[in-house]
């Protein structure tokens, strides 16, 4: 007979929740950027023409009578950052152990991302302008909803970490920590849209 | 205690009341095994393979006579040349890839799973249903320029879903290197192979999600509007990109990671220089710069002196520095055999006539685009795509020749597997050269007809033809080598005791 000790405990994977949020992050802001690029492309190869006077070429990009709601736009941008602090928040209380500001952050920070749903569908509802209404419409409409799945994946992220939270998993500062890498991507993503479809149009 | 996750592997171990068959087949459907999850990309990319092998043939006999056969009618061809080229790529080379990585790498780094199995299985049906998807519409006249507008968004929605299930599994293998390997297993100290798994995935991580924001854009507008991207027509201008150079180098990234660990085990000594070997590796991954920026960068001699030294310089970047990658793992890899005691196993012969095929497809890229060489529109480009694809698919049988111990717990007989690589390379060579030549003599690309050139236009078409028959046939050997193998064929142990 042959004796012999019992195999080692597996070793246990080290941050492979943040590991992965980090590369998923970087592929989804690759994903924006890629669509920025394209938007770029688009709007400078717009046509162009002279003005009614004469004075001024006028680029065939986003239409007259389209106007982008500001105020609304901004709230946006000024919103992500508040939700990404909210992560970082629950990060902290999850590394000293409190289990009830954790809990407390990862709700808000979920509610934080109804509030931008809120904000863009605000932003649509004031533009009012159909999806297939043009070439500016379309590709409007086409970056701001992809921008939108990305926020309502933080969304399911503040959901599932919450529920985790409160279902007692303190030791949870992985996924914690995972959470708050997402939502500052989701902030840095945001903002390259802002500045680019928003302000610059 | 509450017991709140299951094991990975709890799945594999169903007790089934059917037969043992459908037991047996909801196993390897449900399982979370990366074993079974890599078999199954590996087995599915064979099949892959051998679609397109055929599919290239056909076109290879429709082409000896450009006036007069006509097996497609003119709708058709446009549709499969698109099928063609997204077997060849997202069925063939990136999942093989992908599969071998998922299956090897975890047990090179000594972790019990890879990271995320669940996800790793997700990628695989998700890759399966959107390749499914992409096969139905254009059977259903739906692919770029089909006239099926709803099966045209099922060809976007295929293809989207395809790179999805990519990425899923890129994911897997960069997380479980990066943080399962065993303790005391450092970056620098993983096995070569790992190593390209690492700078495969995380390149194609950058990489895939640009093409699914482009199909995001084509889409939407193609459901809604069709305006922008050209309706059914436009789509291939707009995707086509990620089906050719140099997106086929990020795929090819692993198959110079396997080079590079036969290599040594070949020559029974240990790799030297290691480090250059893995910043070789490395360098490959610069063609991102490409893929992401969708370009390849033309050399233009024509302009003032700067816009010469420009031109120059954004094609040595976006051309030269993966082919240098290449060259530096290949040599050092040869090195191994002027300083060990090598063997002859078919499992290397494989991996360096692989990478050896691949090397000259990216050659044949860089000429490509040369813009005094007016290659552009020809053939020319579907040449260096075969070299690179069947170049990859015979460094994926070198690999798991090399692994099948691991995988299967059989060895393949070497000599005869030796054998079919030569078979291999003989079928790399005439499915591809030809083409380089036709392209010269201005062959029109992704077209069976109402060509002409001075030139033996059969000739060259007989001979691709006669490459992708040489290929199905070595991919049928290879499979046969291998049930043969593990139906009879000497175990692991057997092995090593002979």
């Amino acid at each position: 007979m042959t004796i012999a000790l019992p195999a080692a405990p597996a070793q246990a994977p080290r941050r492979q929740i943040l590991v992965a949020t980090a590369m998923v992050s970087a592929a989804a802001f690759m994903l924006i950027v890629g669509m920025i690029a394209m938007w770029l492309k688009f709007r400078a190869g717009a046509p162009t023409r002279d003005s009614s006077d004469g004075l001024k070429i006028i680029k065939d990009w986003m239409p007259a009578n389209v106007t982008i709601p500001e105020v609304a736009a901004n709230v946006m941008l000024t919103t992500f950052p508040v939700g990404a602090l909210m992560a970082q928040w629950a990060a902290y209380s999850a590394k000293r152990n409190d289990s009830s500001h954790r809990s407390l952050a990862l709700a808000i920070s979920f509610i934080i991302g109804l509030a931008i749903v809120n904000a863009q569908v605000a932003v649509y509802s004031q533009m009012d302008i159909g999806l297939a209404d043009g070439q500016f419409q379309t590709m409007f409409y086409a970056i701001t909803g992809t921008m939108l799945l990305l926020v309502a994946g933080g969304m399911v992220f503040s959901l599932v970490a919450f529920f985790r939270s409160v279902g007692g998993r303190d030791n949870d500062t992985d996924v914690v920590n995972a959470h708050a890498l997402y939502w500052y991507f989701l902030t840095a993503a945001f903002s390259v849209v802002w500045f680019v479809v928003y302000v610059q149009k | 205690m509450t017991i709140i996750d299951t094991h990975v592997g709890a799945s594999t171990h169903a007790q089934g009341t059917g037969s043992a068959f459908v037991v047996s087949v909801g196993q390897w459907i449900t399982s979370s095994d990366h074993k079974k999850i890599g078999r199954l990309f590996i087995g599915t990319s064979l099949l892959s393979a051998l679609l397109a092998a055929v599919l290239g043939l056909l076109f290879g006999l429709e082409r000896i006579s450009p006036a007069h056969m006509q097996i497609f009618d003119g709708d058709a061809t446009t549709q499969l040349f698109s099928l063609y080229q997204f077997a060849l790529v997202f069925g063939v080379l990136a999942p093989l890839f992908v599969g071998i990585a998922i299956a090897v790498v975890p047990t090179q780094l000594g972790a019990r799973a890879v990271a995320f199995p669940r996800v790793a299985q997700f990628g695989f049906w998700a890759w399966l249903f959107g390749a499914l998807m992409v096969d139905i519409s254009i059977i259903g006249n739906g692919g770029p320029g089909g006239g099926a507008t709803d099966l045209v968004d099922l060809y976007l929605l295929g293809v989207a879903l395809a790179a999805v299930g990519l990425l899923a599994g890129s994911l897997c293998v960069a997380t479980s290197v990066l943080t399962a390997r065993a303790p005391g297993m450092t970056l620098d100290r993983i096995p070569a192979f790992s190593w390209s798994a690492l700078i495969g995935s995380i390149a194609t991580l950058l990489s895939l999600p640009v093409m699914i924001g482009t199909i995001i854009y084509v889409y939407v507008d193609h459901t809604h509007a069709q305006l922008i991207f050209g309706g059914n027509k436009g789509i291939d201008s707009f995707l086509g990109w990620s089906l050719s150079q140099p997106m086929t180098f990020v795929f090819v990234i692993m198959a110079l990671g396997v080079l590079a660990e036969v290599a040594p085990v070949t020559a029974r000594t240990e790799q030297p220089l290691r480090p250059i070997v893995l910043a070789g590796i490395g360098i490959i991954s610069t063609a991102v710069l490409g893929t992401v920026t969708q370009s390849s960068h033309i050399l233009d001699w024509a302009g003032t002196n700067s816009d010469k030294v420009k031109s120059t310089l954004l094609h040595s970047l976006f051309n030269g520095l993966p082919l240098l990658g290449m060259l530096i793992v290949v040599l050092l890899s040869l090195l191994c055999l002027k300083v060990g005691t090598p063997r002859v196993t078919a499992s290397f012969a494989l991996s360096l006539l692989g990478a050896l095929m691949i090397i000259v497809g990216v050659l044949g890229n860089g000429l490509y685009n040369l813009k005094p060489a007016s290659l552009d529109g020809t053939v020319f480009s579907e040449g260096t795509v075969l070299y690179l694809v069947y170049g990859g698919l015979l460094s994926a049988l070198g690999a798991l020749s090399h692994w099948a111990p691991l995988l299967w717990g059989r060895v393949i007989d070497n000599t005869k597997l030796l054998g079919l690589a030569l078979v291999g390379l003989l079928g790399t060579i005439l499915a591809s050269f030809p083409l380089y030549i036709a392209g010269f003599a201005d062959q029109p690309a992704n077209t069976v007809m109402g060509f002409d050139y001075d030139g033996p236009v059969a000739l060259w078409n007989v001979l691709t033809g006669l490459g992708h028959a040489l290929i199905v046939l070595t991919v049928l050997g290879f499979v046969g080598l291998l049930i043969d193998a593990v139906r009879n064929g000497a175990s692991v142990s057997q092995e090593a005791s002979a």
